[in-house]
Formats: C-alpha cells, sequence, structure tokens
C-alpha cells in the first residue's frame, strides 16, 4: 500500500496535520509564530549535520532546533535585545551557518530545494513511522501540560498562583515544538512549516468560540489543505510544500466570509 | 494565634526588589483557616506584590514564605485576556481544576452572573468579569483565597453583595482569605486582621488596633480615622518619593 510515493506523501502529510493542528492553536495563542520560524531556520543546520556525521535526520534537526531554543532563553536572560531582534539573530545565523556547511560538504548532492520547500517523493516508509510515532508521542504529551499550558497562555499567574506551575509546561512545549519541525521537515520544507503551523490555527480562529472547536477546527483545516494540495500538486505539477500552504491559504480566505456573515447577524 | 497546623500561609519578612527599588520589604505575616486578613495601603504601598509574594509567583524575594495549601483561589487585580484566545465564560471557569456543571453553576449563581455562563470573556464589562473572577476562585473551594481588590469595577449595591458573600465563604469553607481592598467600611466590620502597608509595614493589628495607629490616620486622612480615639505619636521615619525609608 506504501509502495506508491503519493499515497506515503497522503499519509505522512496528514500525520502532520494531526500535529500542527493544536500546537499551532498554542503557537497563535502565545504570540510564537516567529519563535517557531526561528526553530524551523535552524533546522538547516540539523539537516546538514546529519548528512555529515550520517545521523537519523528528525534526531539531528530535533536536537539543533531545541539547543537554538536553549540558547535563546540564555540570551534574553542575559542580553539587554528586545526578543524579536535575537530570534532574527538566530534564524538568520543558523540558516547561514547551515549553508555554509553545506558549501563543505562537497562530496554529497544536497537538494537545496527540497530542504526549503519539502519534497514528497523523499518520503520513505520510515519517515511515515517517525511522523506517526513522533507524532502521536507529542499530542500525548501535550494532552498531560494542557491544564498547565493553556491556563498560563491565559494568565501566568493564575496558573502559577494555583499550582500549575507553568514554566515548566513551556519548556516542554518549547521540546515539543522542536520535534514537530524536526518529523515535519521533509513533507512541507523548512521555510513553511510555521505556515502549516500558524494558517490553519489562524483559519479555526475565525470561525470558532471556544478553545476545544479551535483545535478542532485547526486539525480539519490542516488534513483538509493536505489532502487539497497534494491532489492539485498532482494533478498540475506543481510543488507538494507550497500547494498545501496554499491550500491552507484558500480555507483561511473561506473563514473570512463566515467572520462577515456573524458580524452582520449581530448587526 | 492558635494551634500551627492552621496557618495556610506564613511570611516571614519578605520583601521584593525590582531593578533596584524595594517593593516592599520586612513583611511578616500569617493566615489561617476562616480568618480573613486585610493588607490596606495607599497606591504603590506594596499590597499586590505582598499577595504576589504570599502566592509564590514572585520567585526571587528576600525572607521566608511557606505555603502549607495548594488548593489555591486567586482573584488578581489585574488580568487582560488576549482576543486571540476564544474563551467562553465556561471554558475559563475550569482553567485550573476540571469542575462538574452543578458546581460552575452554584459559583456563578452565588456572584449573580450565571446568566453569562456561555458569553465571549472578550464581552463581559468591567464588573461583569470581576464577578466572573471571583466566581472561578470560589467554585474550586479552595483552602486559600487570595483576593486583590475582588470588587474593583462593580456597581455599589454590587459591592456591598460580594463582600457579605465574600464573609459567607470564609465562614462556610472555613478557608483563610488574604485581601486587597480599599473600602474602609468593609475591612472594619468583616476582618479579623489588619496589615496596613507602605512600603513596609506600618502597622498591623485588629481592625480597631490599627485604625487607632495613627501612621494609619497620616495615610488615610482624618476622615477615615473618625471612629478613632484621640491618640498621638511621632513618625519615627519618613518615606522618599523613591520608596527609601529614613529615620528621623
Amino acid at each position: 500500500m506504501f509502495d506508491d510515493f503519493f499515497i506515503r506523501a497522503l499519509v505522512a502529510g496528514l500525520g502532520v496535520a494531526f500535529v500542527t493542528g493544536p500546537l499551532g492553536c498554542f503557537v497563535v495563542w502565545r504570540r510564537l509564530s516567529y519563535f517557531g520560524d526561528t526553530l524551523a531556520h535552524s533546522a538547516l543546520l540539523g539537516v546538514t549535520i546529519a548528512y555529515s556525521l550520517e545521523f537519523n535526520i528528525a534526531l539531528s534537526v530535533f536536537i539543533i532546533s531545541s539547543l537554538i531554543a536553549l540558547i535563546l532563553v540564555q540570551l534574553q536572560n542575559r542580553t539587554n535585545l528586545p526578543g524579536d531582534a535575537l530570534l532574527g539573530l538566530l534564524a538568520h545565523s543558523s540558516l547561514a551557518v547551515g549553508l555554509v556547511v553545506i558549501g563543505f560538504l562537497t562530496f554529497i548532492r544536497f537538494d537545496v530545494m527540497g530542504l526549503l520547500f519539502g519534497d514528497i517523493l523523499a518520503v520513505t516508509v520510515d519517515d511515515l513511522y517517525i511522523i506517526w510515532i513522533g507524532g502521536a508521542l507529542i499530542l500525548l504529551i501535550l494532552r498531560l501540560i494542557w491544564k498547565g499550558l493553556f491556563a498560563s497562555t491565559v494568565n501566568y499567574e493564575l496558573a502559577e498562583a494555583e499550582g500549575l506551575n507553568p514554566d515548566r509546561a513551556k519548556a516542554i512545549f518549547t521540546i515539543l515544538m522542536a520535534a514537530i519541525i524536526a518529523i515535519s521537515i521533509k513533507m512541507v520544507g523548512l521555510l513553511l512549516i510555521t505556515g502549516m503551523l500558524i494558517i490553519p490555527a489562524a483559519m479555526a480562529r475565525n470561525i470558532s468560540d471556544s478553545p476545544q472547536k479551535m483545535i478542532i477546527y485547526s486539525i480539519i483545516g490542516g488534513l483538509l489543505s493536505v489532502i487539497i494540495g497534494l491532489f492539485s500538486s498532482l494533478e498540475f505539477n506543481t510543488p507538494s510544500g507550497p500547494s498545501i500552504i496554499a491550500a491552507a491559504l484558500f480555507l483561511f480566505v473561506i473563514s473570512l466570509f463566515k467572520i462577515k456573515q456573524t458580524i452582520k447577524l449581530k448587526n | 494565634m492558635s494551634s500551627n497546623n492552621n496557618v495556610l500561609v506564613k511570611m516571614n519578612k519578605a520583601g521584593y526588589r525590582h531593578n533596584d527599588k524595594w517593593l516592599v520589604q520586612g513583611v511578616s505575616l500569617s493566615v489561617e483557616r476562616g480568618k480573613i486578613v486585610t493588607l490596606i495601603g495607599p497606591n504603590g504601598s506594596g499590597k499586590s506584590t505582598t499577595a504576589k509574594i504570599a502566592l509564590g509567583i514572585l520567585k526571587k524575594i528576600d525572607g521566608h514564605v511557606e505555603k502549607y495549601t495548594n488548593k489555591i483561589g486567586y482573584v488578581p487585580q489585574k488580568i487582560s485576556v488576549d482576543w486571540t484566545l476564544p474563551l467562553r465564560v465556561y471554558d475559563f471557569m475550569i482553567l485550573t481544576e476540571n469542575l462538574d456543571e452543578k458546581t460552575i453553576d452554584e459559583a456563578l449563581s452565588l456572584t449573580g452572573v450565571i446568566h453569562l455562563k456561555d458569553k465571549s470573556l472578550g464581552n463581559l464589562s468591567g464588573g461583569e468579569f470581576q464577578r466572573v473572577l471571583l466566581a472561578r476562585a470560589i467554585s474550586k473551594k479552595p483552602e486559600l483565597l487570595v483576593l486583590d481588590e475582588p470588587v474593583q469595577g462593580v456597581d455599589f449595591t454590587g459591592e456591598i453583595a460580594l463582600y457579605e458573600l465574600i464573609k459567607k465563604i470564609s465562614d462556610e469553607l472555613n478557608c483563610g482569605i488574604l485581601l486587597i481592598s480599599h473600602d474602609l467600611h468593609t475591612v472594619m466590620s468583616a476582618t479579623d486582621h489588619v496589615v496596613c502597608l507602605n512600603g513596609h509595614v506600618c502597622c498591623s493589628g485588629t481592625p480597631i488596633d490599627v485604625a487607632k495607629n495613627t501612621e494609619y490616620k497620616a495615610l488615610f486622612g482624618e476622615q477615615a480615622s473618625q471612629i478613632l480615639t484621640r491618640y498621638e505619636h511621632k513618625h519615627d521615619h519618613i518615606h522618599t518619593i523613591e520608596g527609601e525609608i529614613k529615620k528621623n
């Protein structure tokens, strides 16, 4: 069944969408889209290190992204630079270092476009295992830290005062972000991962009135984006990652009309 | 003070410094089961900071604070809910603890906002939101309630009713309450212990004791001390604008 590259891509994409749905909602709620971008940019360095040391790509990306997150926290505590400057600094310097390392690895042929924008042909059966098992683990851990993470997203002081340990939840969430980037980099590519996180969640925000609904709609939006995106990439011979993101954008635009309707109803 | 196992939170010479400026220092107090301790003092006197120290929200503190319970309900002074979060009153009620429908309905009815249960939190007025905050804090039947100006923005009749409710909750749940309030009538009528702050503890004791204190009079003016007996005492220190305390 998984012999066909298209089926593999579909199964991989749907697995990714199940995880990016809920995580994306937290990225939107906690205003972490640039943070997600920074982790994704650093993934290139992770990939090159994996190639040069003949190491598992997902694991390598996960380690490097977690490391970058850790460095970010250290820089925030030790310098007076604003958060967005630090994010930009880390994002572009890790991207640049990754590209420089590629320059040294002349003996390996790199598909840079595939890294940046995703490549369905590259998805193997092993990748499917990584995506589905890794994804299930991410969702399980997210379920375990849900209460503390959500409460501190609404109000940090309430969560802290009432004993929910928001700092621990935040640290674990950061690791989950690194993990989702690691397992989805092959599907959508490092420049578009944040789009997969944010756009379905943003679409869901437009049509939901409770956090649970927003998460469910965000998952559905992600799944639909993958299906529509992949089929149209097959039909029109367009690159897969960008097609998925374009499909997500299409759904977002449709959700805007729903807002207009509700505003009209209120008036 | 009664036996030790009634103590819910105990602060010993606690203080907090931010950017080399003391927000509050040398505060010692304890809250016991069934007792209401009220913090009073002018703006910027460190009331909210003291509450945050007691709750463990502020970490790098001077002195010691010990909590003997984890069942805590907190009404913060300021809370801003983000529009990026679609949050109904119901979702807010189960924010830190899962409660059944009946418990939620009871708490919302007590503070008079049961009709807002399915409304979006962002559409509430200031007073309505304050009632929801209070309902959320009491719904989990906490052992310790920390209320930072819990009735701000609530209409006059509501204010009296809510203070009566707070008193009733303290009796019924036998919980300890750390209350920050500007309403001196309430402070005087419902409180077991008053701590008057002005960057440090100016005076503390029963409401009557504090009302007799001249530092209290100096802070709140003659009107607030109408019930006072004539009692004079000399200030032994002054406060500079930076919050420093200078001995005379």
